[in-house]
């Protein structure tokens, strides 16, 4: 067991699987040279050479399109974009070409990329660059969705997700990056679609991924100090494939569902799971499921207001819990 | 053939008979050629045009769904580029597909099942007449976004660098791609990286019913001027032109990494796609044919009938994928007798 940060255990694993595969490709903005936007990257380029980490151009429909292709002839190359935000410019390549070309092609073509990088708010950097894409990515079948929130979660996600043989969105969290925590030594992978309870509790369930995870933990432990409720929250890990059945068997020993996302509500991740959880586990229900997530609107510049009101945070999350509990 | 390194305008559409002999026919790429090869050559051309022609009289009956868009008047392209192909060579296109996928050698039932949307079909009745696929023969689609398989025919050309393989792509794209964003960004990363990839573009002077003069500016090829790219322009109605420009941009790629531009003037004869009358945006005199008639061609054009007469039967014969089909094929996972994720990937409506 190591104590490695979130940003340090991505780069554990892109360093033990460019280590295993030779055909692991490391690429994107900065992310030789500058040893990265954000440092995930800082320092593979010396230890692995040119050919493996390899810079680009600010050219995401290119490089990206440029590595499905690749992909298609057995590379595995990991790309990151420097923000999420940008695979706006690329969409047409993930959404028609990555997703699509398995489908179109009968099943002939295999599609082994991994996209990833940081897709959240809270940094002030206003509309264009905090985007948080996984619901519009997880829209699209062939496509496979990642949001860890801790660092062990995001290295033994990594190592899967560099040897799945679909293409897989890996969204990080900027915010995360400098988180610390423990990380197990040795070769471990962590199956997609296996949601991980992160804490247990009888009156209520907390469905929730990625950074929200903290606000959702840091929101129950002050409602069981001040109000003595005991609060499940179950981390879902991956958006697709998702871990239903975790879901819906705590749904059945709490019978109230928050759902809490870095998302605007319409069509988000908390939508599909709301749905779900309606359809599947009505009669558990003893209350309406309600859902916590970003005010919708684009992403507000201003530093406190986008903390403080936009986003989920653990006041909103607490404030949330007590509506479903009423 | 020409080599440009300055503006040129291109040139009138050639005459298709081959009759006239080729002033290419001498060059290394066709110098060496069998009588059977060349044969072979001219009976590609003919299997390509009849396969579509007789696809016109089944779309027209319904049994085609969506788009149909015809290669007919540009099969030398197809087939010369394809002719040259080696074992680690690639070719990638746009949704004008069907000549490049017999060019590559691809059976025509197949092609023929799969526009019927049969589960016979080269994409299980999955892609459509915009979406064929042959990765045993190196030929990558089929792609239905304008420009949008030019980065995917830039990364087929990066693997095989990477991999250490003395190959190249081809990635075909007609006249309109060319103003494609992600045309540029794929030019941009060729020249950057040397990449043993060559842009083909099959100027067929109209991008859908705009003519060129009036969507695109300048001289095609010679944007490839701006990365530093070599560039060639070429006629594409005499096979042994195609032949001999791509054969040397095809050595150059393989053997020095460099990609290149290639124009070839071409000229599709009919409209853009078969829901496309044509009769709106073309002066009709430019839509002649020239046909020879001698003994062998008449072989090769009763045979290529016959094939196409066969594939039509193969497709009505065949059998549409079934409803359960719809979600295979979507992830190398689900296809596999174990999934390796857990949870749920894919998501139903109640039933």
């Amino acid at each position: 067991m190591a104590t490695l940060t979130y940003r340090e255990a991505i780069r554990a694993a892109l360093s033990e699987e460019i280590e295993r595969d030779p055909n692991v490709v490391i690429m994107g903005e900065e992310v030789a040279q500058f040893n990265g936007a954000y440092k995930v990257t800082e320092g593979m380029l010396e230890k692995y050479g040119p050919k493996r980490i390899v810079d680009t151009p600010i050219s995401e429909a290119g490089f990206i399109g440029m590595g499905i292709g690749a992909s298609m002839l057995g590379i595995r190359p990991v790309m990151e974009l420097m923000f999420w935000s940008f695979f706006s410019v690329a969409y047409d390549q993930i959404v028609n070409n990555a997703a699509n070309v398995r489908y179109m092609s009968g099943g002939q073509i295999a599609c082994p990329i991994v996209i990833r990088g940081p897709a959240n708010g809270g940094t002030n950097v206003g509309a264009t660059h905090s985007h948080t894409p996984e619901n519009i990515l997880a829209h699209h079948p062939g496509l496979k969705v990642v949001v860890p929130s801790n660092a062990a979660d995001a290295k033994a996600l990594m190592k899967t997700a560099i040897r799945d043989n679909d293409p897989v969105m890996f969204l990080e969290n900027t915010l995360l990056y400098g988180i610390a925590g423990e990380v197990p030594d040795g070769d471990i992978c962590l199956p997609f679609g296996r949601a991980h309870i992160a804490r247990e509790g009888k009156d209520l369930t907390i469905v929730t991924y990625g950074r929200c995870v903290l606000h959702s933990l840091a929101a129950a432990e002050k409602l069981k100090a001040d109000k003595g409720l005991n609060i499940e929250v179950i981390d879902l890990r991956t958006i697709r494939p998702l871990d239903v059945d975790t879901v819906l068997k705590s749904v059945a020993k709490t019978h109230r569902v928050l759902i809490v996302e870095e998302q605007r509500p319409f069509c988000s991740v908390g939508t599909m799971l709301a749905a779900t959880i309606q359809e599947e586990a009505f009669d558990e229900l003893d209350a309406p499921i309600l859902r916590v997530g970003t005010i919708d609107a684009p992403a507000i510049y201003a530093p406190p207001v986008e903390k403080n009101y936009q986003l989920p945070n653990p006041e909103r999350v607490i404030e949330g819990v007590l509506k479903v509990m009423r | 053939m020409s080599k440009k390194s300055s503006p040129a305008a291109p040139s009138e559409p050639a005459d298709v008979s081959v009759a006239v002999p080729s002033p290419h026919a001498a060059a290394p790429a066709n110098a060496k050629l069998t009588t059977e090869q060349r044969i072979e050559l001219y009976r590609k051309m003919v299997r390509i045009r009849r396969f579509e022609e007789r696809c016109l009289p089944v779309y027209n009956a319904g049994k085609i769904g969506g788009f149909l868009h015809l290669y007919i008047g540009q099969e030398a392209v197809a087939v010369g580029a394809c002719s040259l192909m080696g074992k680690d060579d690639h070719v990638i296109t746009a949704y004008r597909d069907h000549g490049h996928a017999i060019a590559v050698g691809m059976d025509t039932k197949p092609l023929m099942a799969e526009l019927y949307g049969k589960v016979t079909g080269c994409s299980k009745g999955k892609g459509g007449s915009m979406h064929y696929f042959a990765p045993e023969l190196n030929y990558w689609g089929g792609h239905g976004i304008v420009g949008g398989q030019i980065p995917l025919g830039t990364g087929l050309a990066y693997a095989v660098k990477y991999q250490g393989k003395k190959g190249a792509a081809m990635a075909f794209m007609g006249d309109g791609a060319v103003n494609q964003g992600a045309v540029h960004e794929a030019y941009n990363l060729a020249a950057l990286w040397d990449l043993p990839v060559l842009f083909v573009i099959e100027n067929n002077r109209y991008s859908m019913g705009t003519s060129q003069e009036r969507s695109s500016a300048g001289v095609l090829g010679k944007r490839a001027e701006a990365y530093d790219m070599q560039w060639y322009q070429c006629g594409g109605h005499d096979i042994y032109e195609v032949r001999a420009t791509l054969d040397e941009a095809l050595t150059r790629a393989r053997d020095q990494h460099k990609p290149a531009v290639v124009e070839i003037d071409t000229y599709r004869y009919r409209g853009h796609s078969v829901a496309d009358p044509d009769k709106t945006y073309r002066d009709r005199k430019e839509i002649e044919e020239k046909v020879l008639t001698t003994a062998i061609i008449e072989e090769i054009d009763a045979a290529a009938r016959a094939e196409a007469e066969r594939a039509v039967e193969f497709a009505e014969a065949s059998p549409f994928p079934t409803a359960e089909d719809i979600q295979k094929d979507v992830y190398w996972e689900t296809d596999q007798p174990a999934r390796t994720s857990e949870g749920r990937i894919f998501f139903n409506n109640v039933k």
